[in-house]
């Protein structure tokens, strides 16, 4: 996938910071804008569901994982606001920054969709999650390892309760056993994007600050097969690829997302909240 | 569980006379009916309260303006999540249980408080309402942590001192506005003029018309009257506005220095009696979106239920 070098930051206030120059440019700066978009963006799907949920229980734990998230989110984006060393801080970049200039999976920007939906999304990227986190402790760089111990900690919660509630619905009524069998066909394409290395994870790895991608996708398939096993859900037989997010190439959905998330700093240049 | 409504009078003296001596009430103790209807009336109305107030702020969860705000934001919405649960147990303990307490607030058979019924429109009412709504509901738990009946009493004590923190966050986000730009101040200036009144309508009618004041009163359910309560409510409030510049919307306000008051002009009792019959702003959306999110929620609550029933089964099968 080429990417454009034009255009990308068309808002103003926004640094010269386009799709590409991170990549060449500070690798790791580019490395902790994808971790961090991915729990921010996936933060915020959760907390869609504040007032919402099926049972107060989910209302309080999905609301409960959004922070987990969002405050995963903001360490990161602080540590890569730190590394790039052009005055952004965290909130800079949650805000400023065009759907282009984002780094997540697309899997975390799909909408929330039904109860289902977003469990087995949720289990889908904590089993990643875990997995991968309980790599990124071992990184060299020690204040990434510091976040990665302290969200690695909450993701086997995550990862445990997600899991649980994809066998109760997985093996619940014959309801929830489409539901959840539907949400995963339309999902399981988007995991394929969690293990592509490219050259900002190779150089990541050689410094010995990133993780081995590739190396996850095993176990992940282990861990989810059993999972899926027990919810008596089919381990969906989908050949598409999903990639570009990672590129700052999306669905239609991320867009609409940050429109209403940047809403009141776009809105008010300048103003403290 | 009794249900005679007129109760054994030498019961009823007990329970008086340790009233009296300032006993609180346990579970398992003997209660006049009257007693135990007033406080599930009471506790299900802050448990639904807690519930439904999730939803104006939640209606800014996604557009907080910075990552520190968000996290705070989601945090006070799970907290109310939380208070709403930890009443309901508490409720429960009166011998009725979650489910047909939900199912009253759903039919509309419950009443909640009266300021839900009201829009969030801008960030500054997130300020506004951890500042004052959840100042006036702190007023008014501090009096409650000291009801007669002990599971609501302890809910309360933990339940305030959360809400102490939600008060001061708001406070802060009010006092950030109000040192902003000009665009900042008019928006927190406006949501002061919104909930000021409604925010004084928590307390619940003048002490001349409220309908359960007097037996509560005598129980201990309730230590303070309405108007008493409004009274510290404001008298704490206006200090507040002055020290960042706001104004409440009331022309009548001026401190009596012989009662040390800040009286308050005439509260619009119409509109009062308008939001809790039904008739406010929001009601209807609030309880469409309680509905569907419950309705919505059906097939996850019957799967939970179907999978459990299994999995029972099933060790019942590995015994067998």
């Amino acid at each position: 996938m080429t990417e454009s070098k034009s255009g990308a930051s068309r808002a103003a206030g926004v640094a010269a910071a386009g799709p590409t120059a991170g990549i060449a440019g500070n690798p790791l700066f580019e490395y902790l804008c994808r971790l961090g978009d991915d729990r921010l963006v996936l933060g915020h799907r959760l907390s869609q569901w504040a007032g919402h949920a099926p049972i107060l229980e989910e209302d309080i734990a999905l609301s409960n994982f959004a922070l987990d998230f969002v405050g995963q989110a903001a360490a990161l984006l602080k540590l890569a606001g730190e590394v790039e060393g052009q005055g952004r801080d965290e909130d800079a970049l949650a805000y400023h920054r065009d759907e282009n200039e984002f780094r997540n999976v697309q899997l975390v920007e799909l909408p929330r969709g039904d109860f289902g939906f977003t469990i087995v999304r949720q289990y889908l990227f904590d089993a990643f999650d875990v997995l991968f986190l309980d790599r990124l402790v071992k990184s060299r760089h020690e204040v990434l390892a510091g976040i990665a111990a302290k969200a690695l900690k909450e993701a086997r919660y995550h990862v445990r309760h997600s899991g649980e509630w994809v066998v109760r619905l997985g093996d619940g009524t014959e309801e929830s056993h489409r539901r959840m069998q539907g949400a995963l066909d339309e999902l399981w394409s988007y995991t394929t994007e969690l293990f592509v290395a490219d050259a900002v994870d190779a150089t990541m790895m050689e410094q010995g600050i990133g993780v081995d991608l590739a190396s996850l996708k095993a176990p992940w398939e282990i861990t989810v097969r059993e999972t899926l096993a027990r919810a008596t859900l089919a381990v969906p037989n989908d050949q598409r690829v999903v990639r570009g997010g990672r590129l700052g190439r999306h669905s239609e959905h991320l867009g609409h997302m940050l429109a209403e998330m940047q809403i009141l700093p776009r809105s008010h240049p300048g103003a403290q909240w | 569980m009794t249900v005679s409504t007129a109760d054994d009078p030498i019961k009823l003296a007990e329970f008086e006379a340790r009233l009296e001596r300032g006993e609180t009430i346990e579970p398992k103790d003997w209660m006049p009916e009257k007693y135990r209807k007033q406080l599930i009336r009471m506790m299900s109305q802050h448990a639904h309260s807690e519930i439904v107030g999730m939803l104006p702020e939640g209606n800014w969860i996604t557009r907080a303006p910075s990552l520190r705000r968000k996290m705070v934001l989601l945090a006070k919405v799970q907290d109310e999540g939380g208070h709403g649960l930890y009443i309901y147990c508490g409720t429960e303990t009166l011998g009725i249980d979650r489910e047909e307490l939900v199912e009253q607030l759903l039919t509309g058979k419950a009443k909640y408080s009266s300021i839900f019924n009201y829009p969030t429109l801008t960030w500054a009412d997130i300020g506004v309402i951890g500042w004052l709504v959840d100042g006036a509901a702190i007023v008014n738990q501090t009096m409650l942590a000291k009801t007669s009946y002990g599971p609501y009493a302890r809910a309360m004590i933990r339940i305030c001192k959360e809400e102490n923190f939600h008060k001061r966050q708001g406070y802060e986000i009010c006092t950030v506005m109000a040192k902003g730009t000009p665009a900042q101040r008019a928006m927190v200036q406006d949501a002061v003029n919104r909930w000021w009144w409604p925010s004084l309508m928590m307390f619940g009618p003048s002490d001349g018309t409220s309908p359960n004041s007097a037996e509560l009163l005598r129980w201990r359910v309730k230590r303070e009257t309405n108007d008493a309560l409004r009274q510290r409510f404001v008298n704490l409030t206006i200090p507040q506005a002055q020290a960042i510049g706001l104004t409440v919307p009331d022309p009548d306000l001026r401190y009596n220095a012989e009662t040390e008051n800040w009286e308050f002009g005439a509260i619009d009792w119409a509109e009062f009696q308008a939001v809790i019959s039904g008739n406010g702003p929001c009601n209807r959306e609030r309880m469409a979106a309680r509905r569907k999110a419950h309705d919505d929620g059906a097939w996850v609550r019957e799967a939970a239920e179907a999978h459990a029933a299994k999995q029972a089964a099933r060790s019942r099968e590995h015994a067998a």
